[in-house]
């Protein structure tokens, strides 16, 4: 068990910046998550953690101890991989075996650790077997159970459930869960589904391009993201984007898209007054736009007029993908909704929960106006 | 008894058509095939497990020069062994080995090296890097990987590169001729002697050929099973 840090972490590969100037403190026992697009430098950081890169520049730490050159094996981690990377001519039991057996570990030692983990993860059957006699869900949980027996400070996941069917997935990102709580250690999860980020984790490090975006907790992410990209990376379908114009009013504040102009309720016209007559982007999430027929009462409500485009019945939801003027957006709306393709219909925007990006902050990834 | 002593050497006796009794030696055939295996044997073993070393090093070390090495054993592979019989030869009389077992086993393992290296290393190199991160995370060092990872997977490997060496080495008459010639005669050269001197005999030549692929059928068919197919199934994703 120990807290891990990764102070000013800097990581280069010829010219190209895998991990630009990174700052992560990981408490102990907590299960971080570190997720971004492929190649944003995630899994990098994970391997300079392993011991599997070194850092160009920065420091790595494990508890107090700098181990920027300390050999993977005396560093006192475990990593799942997202291939498993079992090895294919041992069996089980030897798989799991093998760590402890090059540690000298005592032979009872090893076999009450591997029966024990073996037990935690339902294969104590499997043990004689080889890995290729397993399916993909039983290889997976004998690369967690290779982590276990170490009995590590800190484990690490590489994607560990990419390889999964959608439903293996699914119930062994709850496992994983629940060995985490169980084993009350420090868990540092690599992936690019942001579903499993925001649901496993204590805390989420969304990355882009080797720099760290926001660090947070899985309901502030998705409540207050702090760039654009955040925004737009966190929930399914993603947030809408509009390039607008913030429009003062006599004391009311209005944001201007052009082909629509939706009021800011009072209790934030505070926060956005500054920013009155400049250029923002307007940012709302498609289950903050509703039927008007079925929103839920209280909200402060804007209308808005648009076409539908396409419609997509998910049974529980439908997403609706509208065309307003030469804006397109997605909205998420309630399965009783009688829409039809072409229909000019009227939307709500739900006020309460939209974001404000300052373009003029970051021309790339605006930040968000607090 | 007549067939010992045909294959060791020793004098025969036989009636021909006519009634005659002939007595003949034997052409110790036996004792050639001894020497072939104690030729072959090491001549086989040595190179590969060199060429295993090699490659491992040269598929996932890094050390400076690296890819200038591999490049200059890879070349090795263009240059014909005529070419180096006459030098090292000199060396071998400078040292006293011609006509020793050792000798045959320093010059084909240098002989079949560069093969061997450019062989394994294709191999080796293409085991999944994720298999040797685990096992350095698990606490191995590269010779713990080698022996304990690298070399039972790469028995598939091993064992047609093995087919390879042991077949070419038991064929071949050139590099025995010139550092073995008459002392402890291989089945080639004791066959090409067979034919005698005015190419009389060549029944005995084509027939003690046949014989000689005994060894290699054997050596074969021993060795084919670790083809094995999907040896790596069941490590990484799949």
């Amino acid at each position: 068990m120990a807290s891990v840090t990764y102070d000013h972490v800097w990581k280069k590969f010829g010219d190209f910046v895998a991990l630009n100037d990174l700052n992560i403190h990981i408490e102990d026992k907590e299960f971080l998550v570190l997720v971004g697009p492929s190649g944003c430098g995630k899994t990098t950081a994970l391997r300079c953690l392993a011991g599997l890169e070194e850092v160009t520049d920065g420091q790595v730490k494990i508890g107090d101890r700098v181990v920027n050159d300390v050999p993977p094996k005396d560093r006192d981690i475990a990593m799942v991989f997202q291939s498993y990377a079992l090895y294919p001519h041992m069996t089980v039991f030897d798989n799991m075996a093998f760590g402890l057996k090059l540690r000298k570990v005592p032979k009872q030692e090893i076999q009450r650790r591997v029966e024990e983990a073996a037990a935690i993860l339902g294969i104590e059957h499997l043990l004689k077997r080889k890995p290729r006699e397993l399916s993909g869900g039983q290889r997976q949980r004998v690369a967690v159970g290779r982590a276990i027996v170490r009995e590590p400070k800190v484990f690490l996941f590489d994607e560990p459930l990419s390889n999964l069917d959608a439903k293996l997935r699914v119930q062994t990102r709850a496992e994983i869960s629940k060995l985490h709580q169980r084993l009350q250690t420090t868990f540092i999860y690599v992936t690019h589904d942001q579903v499993e980020a925001m649901t496993m984790a204590t805390r989420i490090a969304v990355m882009n391009k080797g720099i760290l975006q926001q660090l947070d907790t899985p309901q502030n992410l998705y409540d207050k993201p702090a760039n654009l990209f955040v925004a737009g990376f966190i929930g399914s379908p993603s947030m809408n984007f509009f390039p607008a114009h913030l429009r003062k009013d006599g004391n009311d504040l209005f944001v201007d898209t052009g082909d629509f102009a939706v009021k800011i309720p009072e209790d934030r016209v505070k926060t956005y007054a500054p920013f009155a007559g400049r250029e923002v982007i307007f940012g709302i999430r498609p289950e903050d736009i509703h039927n008007p027929q079925f929103a839920p009462p209280g909200i402060h409500a804007a209308s808005v007029e648009c076409k539908v485009d396409v419609t997509e019945l998910m049974g529980n939801e439908i997403f609706l993908y509208m065309v307003s003027g030469k804006h397109n957006f997605v909205a998420r709306v309630d399965p009783r909704t009688r829409f039809h393709i072409g229909d000019k219909v009227q939307l709500v925007f739900n006020m309460d929960n939209f974001h404000l990006f300052d373009p003029a902050s970051d021309r790339e990834n605006p930040v968000a106006i607090r | 008894m007549f067939f010992n002593n045909l294959l060791s050497g020793k004098e025969i006796r036989f009636r021909d058509a006519s009634g005659n009794e002939i007595t003949r030696k034997g052409n110790n055939l036996g004792g050639a095939f001894l020497n072939s295996i104690a030729v072959a044997v090491p001549s086989t073993i040595i190179p590969i497990l060199i060429a295993a070393f090699a490659a491992y090093g040269f598929a996932w070390l890094n050390f400076p020069g690296r890819k200038l090495l591999f490049t200059l054993v890879v070349a090795l592979l263009v240059v014909p062994l005529q070419i180096a019989l006459v030098p090292i030869l000199r060396d071998y009389t400078q040292l006293n080995l011609n006509g020793t077992y050792l000798a045959m086993w320093l010059a084909h393992t240098g002989f079949g090296l560069p093969l061997a290296v450019y062989l394994l290393f294709n191999y080796i190199g293409s085991l999944p890097r994720d298999i040797l991160e685990s096992a350095f995370i698990d606490g191995a060092s590269h010779f713990t990987i080698f022996t304990r990872l690298i070399l039972p997977l790469s028995i598939p490997a091993l064992a047609s590169f093995a087919i390879f060496q042991f077949l070419w080495v038991w064929n071949d008459y050139l590099v025995a001729l010139v550092f073995l010639g008459d002392q402890n005669r291989v089945v080639t050269s004791a066959l090409a002697a067979m034919v005698g001197e005015k190419g009389q005999d060549w029944h005995l030549l084509t027939s003690g050929a046949f014989v000689s692929m005994i060894l290699p059928l054997t050596v074969f068919f021993a060795l084919q099973r670790y083809f094995v197919r999907g040896l790596m199934a069941g490590s990484v994703k799949g």
